[in-house]
Formats: C-alpha cells, sequence, structure tokens
C-alpha cells in the first residue's frame, strides 16, 4: 500500500513538473560537442502546453508525451490525477481529425488471462469515455485489450504489478 | 462459408519444440508393486531405443498409484503366460505382472503389441490382447497399453493415450518474446509446435475428435478465434470482431464453439456455428461474461461473470435460459473446467487478491477444496477420465506447468528447459 501511495504520489509529481516544466528546458547537454542549432524561433514558439501541436508528442515536457493511465487492482475507473493527460490528448485527436488512436488496454499477472482480456478492455474504455465526452470523435478511437499478455514488467510483485495495470494511448496517425 | 477466411498452409511444417520433463512430487503411500517386464522385439524393423515396457512402467509411475519395479532387478523375463513362475514374483513382492512382445502386423501394415496382464498372487490372466498399431506409432500404442492396464486394476480408464496442448513463450531478444502453440503426448514426449507469433497466443481448446484446436491470436495486433486442423493444418479465422474474441471451447458434438466476444459493448458469451458461421448471443449483460465450459452433454454452459461484483462460475442452458449462480465461496472463481459428471468443477480460486489457487468445488456437497498452493496458479484443465488436473503455475519468476490428482494426493512437475510455459489444455481420449 506504501509502495502504491509512493507511486501514486510520483505519477502526479511527475505531471506537475510537465506543467511547468517550460521554464526549466533550457539546460545545455554538457558532452555534446556541437550543440545543433535548431531555428531557435521556432523552439520558443512551441508552447508544451499547446496540445494541438503535434510537435508536443514527442516533446517530454509536454503532458501529450504522457500515454500511459495506471490503474488500481481489479478496477478501470480513472483517477482523478491522470484527467489532465486525457484532456490533452483529448485537445491534441480533435485538433488533428487524421489523428487515430489505439487505446490498448492491460492487467497484471493475476487470476485468470480471459477474464483479464475483459478487465484490459474495461481500462480501455474508461479512457475512451473520457475521450469522447471531452468531444473525440469515436470513430478516430479503438480499444484493444491485450489483457495480462503484454507486461511491461515481469517480476511477481506490486511494484510492477502497478506498472502493469494500465491503458496506453497508442497514436497509429498523428 | 460467408465471412469466413480460410487460410490453408501447404506442406504443414510442424516444427519440433523443446520437451517437457514431468516430475513427481508427491505419490500416495502404499502404491501398488507391478512389474512391466521388457517386451520381446520379434520384428522386422528396427528395435527403438525406448522399449515399450519403459514407456508403459513411466506412465504407471507418473500417475502415482503405482511402484514399477526396476528392470535390473528382474531375473525372469517371461514373455508369454506359461512362462511364467508366479512364485518368482511373489518372493520379489510384485502385486501385477505385464509380459508382452512386438510382432510385425499380419496384414504386413504396421506392428502388433500382444500384453497380458497377471494378478500374481492367484496366478490368474486379467488381460490378454494384441493392439494394433500403424507405422512409426509404437509409443502411442504402448500408451493404450498403459490405460487397458490402468483400467484393469484401478477401475477407471486411464488417460495415457491423450496429448496435451500449451503455450511456450521465449525471449528473442529486446522486449520481443516468441509464442509458441505447442501440442504434446500427455507424457511430455513428441512436442511439435503448431503455429509460432511474436504477438500473444492463448486458450488453446480442443475439439472432441482431437483433431482441432481452436485459440486466440493477436497475430493481427488484436484478439482473433482460430481453428487449426492438426492434420492438415488448415487453419480458419472464426471470429474477427471489433472488441474481444476470446475463449473458445468446442461443443461435445464438435459442431459448434462457445466464445466471448465484446462486439456489444462488453465481453458476452456467443455461439458460432462452425459449419455456417451463424452466431447467437447467450447473454446480454454489462458485465464480463467469458471462459465458457460445455456440460459433457451439451445441454449447458458454465462460464465466468462478474455481474455480482466479482468474478464467479455461472451457468446457463446452451440456449442462454435458466441462468444461475454456481460458486459463491471466495472472492474469485474463474476458468472453469469441467470433470466428470459434471459434479467437480476446476476453477482459479482466490480469498483475497494475492493468492490465486486452483481448487475443485464439488457440487454435490457444495463444498471448494482448494489443491494447489501457489500464488498465481491459472488455467485448470481435467484429464478425460477427470483423475488428474493441468495447471500452470509461476515458480522462480518462470511460468512452469503442474498436475495434481483431483484427490490432491499426487503432484507432479512438468519442466521445460527454457521458456515460459502456460496454458495447458488436455486432450479428450485419442482414439
Amino acid at each position: 500500500m506504501k509502495t502504491a501511495l509512493r507511486f501514486a504520489a510520483l505519477v502526479l509529481l511527475a505531471a506537475l513538473l510537465a506543467a511547468c516544466a517550460r521554464d526549466v528546458r533550457e539546460e545545455p547537454p554538457a558532452p555534446e560537442p556541437p550543440p545543433p542549432p535548431p531555428p531557435p524561433v521556432e523552439v520558443e514558439r512551441l508552447d508544451a502546453r499547446d496540445f494541438s501541436d503535434p510537435r508536443n508528442l514527442d516533446n517530454p515536457d509536454s503532458l501529450l508525451s504522457q500515454r500511459t493511465i495506471y490503474f488500481e487492482f481489479d478496477r478501470s475507473n480513472v483517477r482523478a490525477q491522470f484527467r489532465p493527460i486525457i484532456d490533452a490528448h483529448a485537445t491534441y485527436i480533435q485538433a488533428n481529425p487524421s489523428a487515430r488512436v489505439i487505446l490498448e488496454g492491460h492487467t497484471d499477472e493475476r487470476g485468470s488471462r480471459e477474464y483479464n482480456l475483459g478487465l484490459g478492455e474495461r481500462r480501455g474504455n474508461s479512457v475512451q469515455e473520457l475521450l469522447v465526452a471531452a468531444g473525440v470523435s469515436a470513430r478516430q478511437i479503438e480499444v484493444v485489450s491485450f489483457g495480462e499478455e503484454r507486461p511491461v514488467c515481469r517480476e511477481s510483485n506490486e511494484d510492477c504489478w502497478q506498472r502493469n495495470r494500465r491503458t496506453e494511448i497508442v497514436y497509429t496517425a498523428r | 462459408m460467408p465471412g469466413l477466411i480460410l487460410l490453408v498452409l501447404l506442406a504443414f511444417p510442424l516444427l519440433a519444440s523443446a520437451q517437457l520433463r514431468i516430475e513427481i512430487v508427491d505419490g500416495v503411500e502404499g502404491a501398488m508393486p507391478i512389474a512391466v517386464v521388457p517386451f520381446a522385439w520379434d520384428s522386422d524393423l528396427p528395435e527403438p531405443a525406448t522399449g515399450v515396457a519403459e514407456i508403459i512402467s513411466a506412465n504407471l509411475a507418473r500417475s502415482g498409484l503405482f511402484e514399477p519395479m526396476a528392470e535390473a532387478q528382474m531375473i525372469e523375463q517371461p514373455v508369454r503366460p506359461p512362462e511364467v513362475r508366479f512364485g518368482t514374483w511373489r518372493l520379489l513382492r510384485v502385486d501385477h505382472l505385464v509380459i508382452g512382445r512386438v510382432v510385425d502386423s499380419p496384414d504386413g501394415i504396421g506392428q502388433e503389441i500382444e500384453y497380458h496382464l497377471l494378478d500374481v498372487h492367484s496366478g490368474r490372466i486379467l488381460l490378454s490382447q494384441a493392439l494394433s498399431v500403424s507405422p512409426g506409432d509404437l509409443r502411442f500404442g504402448a500408451h493404450r497399453v498403459s490405460d487397458a492396464v490402468y483400467e484393469s486394476l484401478i477401475g477407471v480408464p486411464g488417460a495415457f493415450a491423450t496429448r496435451m496442448a500449451y503455450v511456450v513463450v521465449s525471449d528473442i531478444g529486446g522486449d520481443d518474446e516468441l509464442f509458441e502453440l505447442v501440442v504434446a503426448d500427455a507424457d511430455g514426449f513428441n512436442p511439435q509446435t503448431v503455429v509460432r507469433n511474436t504477438q500473444p497466443i492463448l486458450s488453446p481448446a480442443w475439439s472432441p475428435d482431437g483433431r482441432r484446436l481452436a485459440y486466440v491470436s493477436f497475430a493481427t495486433g488484436r484478439s482473433n478465434v482460430i481453428v487449426q486442423d492438426l492434420f492438415t493444418g488448415q487453419t480458419e479465422i472464426v471470429s474477427s470482431s471489433r472488441g474481444i474474441n476470446g475463449a473458445p471451447a468446442f461443443s461435445p458434438d464438435g459442431q459448434r464453439l462457445a466464445v466471448s466476444l465484446s462486439q456489444g459493448g462488453s465481453p458476452d458469451v456467443w455461439l458460432i456455428d462452425l459449419s455456417n458461421g451463424r452466431r447467437q448471443q447467450l447473454t446480454h449483460h454489462w458485465s464480463i461474461n467469458t471462459e465458457p465450459a460445455w456440460s459433457p452433454d451439451g445441454e449447458r454452459i458454465y462460464f465466468t461473470s462478474d455481474r455480482a461484483g466479482r468474478p464467479q462460475v455461472h451457468v446457463m442452458d446452451a440456449d442462454g435460459g435458466n441462468l444461475q449462480r454456481v460458486t459463491f465461496d471466495g472472492r474469485y472463481n474463474a476458468g472453469v473446467s469441467i470433470g466428470l459428471e459434471e459434479r467437480f468443477l476446476a476453477v482459479v480460486h482466490s480469498e483475497g487478491d494475492n493468492d490465486f489457487r486452483i481448487a475443485i468445488f464439488d457440487r454435490e456437497n457444495e463444498r471448494m477444496r482448494v489443491l494447489s498452493d501457489g500464488r498465481l496458479d491459472e488455467s485448470p484443465s481435467f484429464a478425460p477420465n477427470g483423475s488428474m488436473l493441468l495447471y500452470a503455475a509461476r515458480e522462480n519468476g518462470r511460468g512452469v506447468l503442474a498436475a495434481v490428482s483431483a484427490d490432491g494426493r499426487i503432484r507432479q512437475r512438468l519442466v521445460a528447459s527454457e521458456g515460459d510455459v502456460r496454458e495447458p489444455a488436455w486432450s479428450p481420449m485419442i482414439r
């Protein structure tokens, strides 16, 4: 339970950091010899909170680069701290009609595999419902459950399990 | 066949796979002493390295109910009943004796196993048979002899002449995994890969004639239900609807497949007629309804549903009517496998959220009996004679198979040299 809380706190912290990280971004990477000169004007203009901008999908400072929603055991409701991530993607998908996402639902390894397929789908559906409620067209979304078949962590302990109980937002078209 | 895609693989390549080694963890006190004397080889064909008697001995030992004598202790090796001196075997404290020989078939095709089962104490012949085996089928012939001996002495049919299907997952570098669906004889020999893919494969289910396997494949990136003919390799995508296509189970007549589909928004149990692809929805509920399992007479379907909050076993008529909850004991009962006469139901059982064990629910006295002691046990599958259960467990971070007798007294581990082994399915009796 303690680790679960710590994990949740970390996720929350990461979300907060990402939201305000724009100001601390200019650190030069020390060992790289000549820093690649990107068009400076454009860097200035990339607003990590502009969730309609495709560049933010790859911008680690933007919420759009976060694509994983975590769940509690045997639950499929989205916890409040993950709502900002889902809202950011809702904005993006609405602003980019060609965007297509697969919501991959996953569970931890406990219990039967087929039941977990159902549970993984519920987790995908929960995220889908929030996206649709925010105005996204259901035609841009597909839910695919992998149940417990695609863990990101393979040890049999709660630390691993909470990383495996997730919905991944996978862009098949941006 | 509208809506069914047919993929025919020419020259179906069955690939040899890593073999499972079966170890006995627990046997019973007072297992029956028996001697299976090496069979004479009266055949023109080359004699295999492992003899028929050795295979029979290993089978009987594995059952946990017999204690076969080591060959080195057999001071006489009779072949025919008149050659048996019962006094010798009584001195050796053996209750029963199996003798025999392998001869070429009189019709010139294949061979025959002539065998005799004798009661050492009474001097009576209990069984005397000649079993013809097709070329290359001697191992399976030895399994059939084992079945006959087992039935004669235990009173229920053996399940040695059967096969098992399971999934082996191995790391192939990076984050990639290889999923292989393997079919092997019940003693672990002759493992052959039926299909392999880097996407998940799960839930193999046998057709009642043992010819076909249904399973779930993510080869397309989404779940599909596949039926594959083990002899021709012919593969048919039976269901690829939007959402989950899972949990296939052949009806006892082999004509229909019960599946779990979420095309309606949540997983429900459906029937698919395999001759015309026609579908019938059996459950209509927003909860998860999956893992259908047929009663032996095909009249009822057991399944997992969490309509009451947590997953529990339910049952309904095969047309979806008369739905009832079956299990109430514990927080979690799922993945049901039906034993003989529908009295015993094997399930994945949990009292809390952390220990998932195999249990047998006895419908007659409504008792749940936990049979395994792992933390992540799953996928129970009854032997066709109801005597043993195969299931999947985790051991030192690896997936392994285990077997336990229905009374919990006999335990085996099925060990692979590498990879993660899971999703066992015991075949029906192979005729």
